[in-house]
């Protein structure tokens, strides 16, 4: 539907060249990769609104940026960040100016017009509010809008920039699976750039991998995090992505080793692992012994065994207070030297 | 509420017309007015020359002047995104006043400038309204250009406004070096009047506000979408570009030829688009267009009114008028809607 051929993007210098990219019918592709790399400069250059440095954009077999305005409005829509400041604005008249490309002069809906408007609102689950003005919407409900008025230009490619921005997680997964459903229903290929890199990989047909090189992966989401793509594009100091738990593990210095059992208390101990490790610990499994242990004994029981005595403790705060108590500090520190000397 | 909103205002429009043609400085009966209008003999001969010769051309003045500012008042607002900005904003006024004030300030000997003196010759002088004019056509001119060159509509915005301190701080300096009498009668002129427009000023007046009215009717669609902001309009497929000049064109060319033929007459174009809104709850400017021609005609007739001060020989000076009795009312309107922050 939409591809490039050696596509260059970019103001003065190239922040990205040589992309042959695709964009195939009822697909939804997330765009990631670090700030400053260039999404929004990418989805920009595709939707027709900065032209390319170099290399071409090519929209059902004729060049993007040749299609005249009105005709390429009627194939491609796109939804901004930020926020629309006409407040008066009712969510149907919102959405009607969907029509810009299609009405007369003056801006009249024939009925074909309406129809579209109606089956954008269904589609978004906007209706309910179609006659409240835009200033009594949530931020949520305001972005499901300016997607029904992308819908009623009848795109056959539909462009967002960072649609979730704003809003929490519930909303952004509901938004997110609002653009899958469209994808299939209008057969729309629909791209988007997205910093939640967890819903990307959940819910993207495909991702595009976009580093501050300027390179660009493409695949399966499952696939970059397998070969080991999308911790190269996210690789920084402070953390690094996981593909085992695919997830971030944050860097933190290490106090000292620390002995976990779970004895088969699976959540409970997941989760002791990793206060114990937003505390700086290194955590070994239960297997290794050291002189500092927690065991998991139940669902909310843990004992704590040190080198100058034990406790038993029905919160993890206590457990970890105690375990974070000055003298037990000094003997862990202790022992991490021994080991080294070892 | 909008389906019996226009007539309403139409038939308030109409009231407002008749009444400025009946009441003055001499009140004219009803039954008179009509019989002179249909072409009957009235009781007095006066009353019909006082009725063609000043305040027939005067209302219709009124109605065009207040038709003129409320439509570009309300297009600046929409292609600013500013909710203060009035006709003027990008220096059109201050170019016209730049140009009145050369005539009278500026040009001739001190004989010229006493021949201005009477109230009247001020606005009836056609120089001055070609030096108006002329002087807002070249602001107009030098903010065309800039539009082309100029991507950001915020960065044309502070241009006119430059261009409009400019031309004050020339005319402030004008009046700095003239003679009291001349700075006089330029006061005057700014004190803005419907009554000096003559019949055969009119036939120049009234085409040129009906082709900058012709012209906002046919911006009430890419001025809907402007509303979205540049980006939005131009992925809808607008020439935001194209849409912004004739916008500045239609705006400019009601408030030069309004100022020009009455002077700069403030308020009209500032508030009328906002109680447009209030009232009509609505940012549609298919609605909000018509419905602000229609208010801002019948706030000017009823300002003149006022300002003829009925029954005495003593006028008030238009702007003063507008604002005194303008913005009590206004603040009414607006500050009883629930939600301030709407406009």
């Amino acid at each position: 539907m939409l591809t490039t051929a050696s596509l260059s993007i970019g103001y003065h210098h190239p922040l990205a060249s040589g992309l042959n990219l695709e964009l195939r019918p009822a697909e939804l592709v997330c765009l990631i990769g670090p700030n400053g790399a260039g999404k929004s400069t990418l989805l920009r250059t595709l939707a027709g609104m900065e032209k390319p440095l170099a290399g071409t954009v090519w929209l059902e077999g004729e060049n993007l940026h040749r299609l005249p305005p009105l005709e390429l409005a009627k194939r491609l829509a796109i939804v901004l960040t930020g926020r629309v400041e006409s407040p008066l604005l009712s969510a149907r008249e919102l959405v009607s100016l969907g029509r810009h490309p299609y009405t007369d002069w003056l801006g009249r809906l024939t009925p074909r017009d309406e129809q579209t408007i109606q089956r954008a609102m269904q589609l978004t689950d906007t209706l309910r509010f179609a006659s409240r003005p835009l200033a009594q919407l949530s931020d949520g409900e305001r972005q499901k809008v300016m997607i029904a008025r992308a819908l009623a230009q009848e795109p056959k490619v539909l462009i967002l920039d960072e649609p979730t921005a704003f809003l929490d997680l519930p909303r952004r997964v509901e938004l997110l699976q609002l653009l899958r459903r469209l994808a299939r229903e209008t057969a729309a290929a629909i791209l988007l750039s997205i910093h939640d890199l967890d819903l990307a990989l959940r819910l993207s047909d495909r991702l595009w991998l976009l580093s501050s090189a300027g390179s660009m992966e493409i695949g399966l989401p499952e696939e970059l995090a397998l070969n080991g793509a999308v911790a190269r594009v996210f690789q920084s100091e402070g953390a690094h992505f996981d593909h085992a738990i695919g997830a971030f593990r944050v860097h933190q210095p290490v106090h000292g080793p620390v002995s976990l059992e779970g004895n088969g208390y699976g959540v409970t101990n997941a989760w002791t692992w990793r206060a114990l490790e937003r505390l700086g610990y290194k955590v070994h499994n239960g297997n290794s012994r050291h002189p500092v242990r927690v065991e998991v004994l139940a669902e909310s029981r843990w004992r704590l065994v040190t080198p100058s005595g034990q406790s038993e403790h029905h919160s993890l705060e206590t457990l970890l207070q105690q375990l974070q108590a000055p003298h037990v500090e000094y003997r862990i520190l202790n022992n991490d030297r021994h080991e080294n000397l070892l | 509420m909008s389906r019996w909103l226009f007539p309403l205002l139409a038939l308030l429009l109409l009231l407002a017309f008749g009444f400025s043609l009946a009441f003055g400085s001499v009140s004219i009966p009803f039954e008179q007015v009509m019989r002179i209008l249909l072409g009957g003999t009235p009781e007095k001969a006066a009353w019909a020359d006082i009725l063609f010769k000043f305040r027939l051309p005067k209302a219709l003045t009124a109605v065009l002047v207040g038709a003129a500012l409320s439509a570009s008042g309300l297009q600046m607002q929409t292609l600013f995104r500013n909710p203060l900005a009035d006709p003027y904003i990008l220096g059109v006024s201050s170019g016209a006043s730049l140009g009145v004030a050369l005539v009278i300030l500026g040009l001739g000997s001190g004989e010229t400038a006493l021949t201005f003196v009477s109230g009247f010759g001020t606005f009836g002088n056609f120089t001055l309204a070609l030096a108006a004019s002329l002087g807002a056509a070249s602001v107009l001119g030098v903010v065309l250009l800039l539009a082309r060159r100029v991507q950001n509509t915020l960065t044309l915005l502070v241009t006119g406004l430059m261009f409009g301190y400019l031309a004050s701080a020339v005319v402030s300096l004008l009046i700095y070096f003239s003679q009291p009498e001349r700075v006089q009668v330029f006061s005057l002129w700014t004190t803005g009047s419907f009554s000096g427009v003559t019949w055969p000023q009119m036939t120049v007046f009234a085409p040129a506000a009906l082709l900058g009215l012709g012209i906002a009717l046919a911006m009430v669609k890419p001025l809907n979408v402007l509303l979205l902001g540049d980006d939005y309009a131009r992925s809808l497929g607008l020439n935001v570009r194209r849409a912004r000049a004739w916008i500045i064109v239609s705006a400019s060319l009601l408030a030069g030829v309004s100022t020009a033929f009455c002077g700069p007459i403030w308020f009209v174009g500032v508030a009328v688009p906002h109680v447009a809104r209030s009232l009509l709850k609505t940012a549609n400017h298919r609605v909000l267009l018509p419905a602000s021609l229609l208010m801002g005609a019948t706030f000017a007739l009823l300002a003149d009114l006022i300002a003829q001060l009925p029954g005495s020989q003593r006028v008030l000076p238009l702007n003063v008028v507008m604002s005194l009795f303008g913005v009590p009312v206004i603040l009414s309107i607006i500050l009883r809607q629930k939600q301030l922050r709407q406009l």
